[in-house]
């Protein structure tokens, strides 16, 4: 078992194509470092210096991990990690 | 181009004139890879402003899941301008992640007359594109 990891279409490029891929860790944290491994410059791509870049929305199951505990959120086999681009903009 | 019926076209721009002065925000989903927009989804502006818009993330993947569910993509994501042209901002352009999708955009600075445009935009590169209404 492992974590299931659903990639949006802009990250792609990352995982080969791939829609989900797998990993493993037991923090958010843990888990990205994982997912680096084997899909170089995914983790830019999530994370800043500041940690879960503003405009990237990932979630545990159903819940957004902000309202959990960000990048040190427990994570375990049969969880599913799901990355969304947040929908945002305006006439600024 | 953008092909889109007149029934889904006047609920965006009825949900722009709602909301003005805040932004208005939402999608349109379609069967995926038809690129045609069947049904209207309105979304939370969760950032209640008049010169900025975000989605509610909890709502995001609902929505996002519930497409996924039935086999839907957002072909369209619009949103309003209220006091400028129906033209992407440097801050549109910026956060632009969907480049399967047509952006449109709706501007209500005119009581009377509604700018209703669309755009593709792709790693930073803005390209507008004809709207074409159909019954």
């Amino acid at each position: 078992m492992a974590i299931e990891v659903r990639i949006p279409t802009i990250l792609r490029t990352y995982t080969d194509g791939a829609k989900q891929v797998e990993g493993t860790g037991s923090t958010l944290d843990e888990l990205i470092n994982d997912l680096e491994q084997r899909h170089g410059g995914l983790r830019a791509r999530l994370l800043d210096d500041a940690g879960l870049r503003r405009f990237v929305n990932v979630y545990l199951n159903d819940e957004d991990v902000r309202f959990l505990a960000g990048l040190q959120t427990q994570v375990k086999d049969g969880d599913t990690v799901t990355v969304l681009p947040a929908v945002a903009g305006g006439a600024g | 181009m953008l092909t889109i019926t007149r029934e889904l076209r006047d609920h965006i721009v009825a949900h722009a004139r709602k909301d003005h002065p805040d932004e208005a925000c939402g999608i349109l989903a379609g069967p995926a890879g038809t690129d045609r927009p069947t049904r209207f989804i309105p979304m939370t502006n969760a950032a209640r402003s008049p010169t900025f818009y975000e989605f509610d993330s909890t709502e995001q993947f609902q929505v996002w899941r519930e497409m996924d569910d039935v086999g839907e993509e957002p072909v369209v994501i619009y949103h309003s301008h209220t006091a400028t042209e129906a033209y992407p901002s440097r801050t549109d352009i910026g956060l632009a992640a969907e480049p399967g999708a047509h952006y449109v955009l709706v501007s209500t600075r005119d009581e009377d007359q509604t700018e209703f445009r669309s755009y593709r935009i792709v790693d930073g590169d803005v390209t507008e594109e004809p709207v074409a209404v159909v019954e």
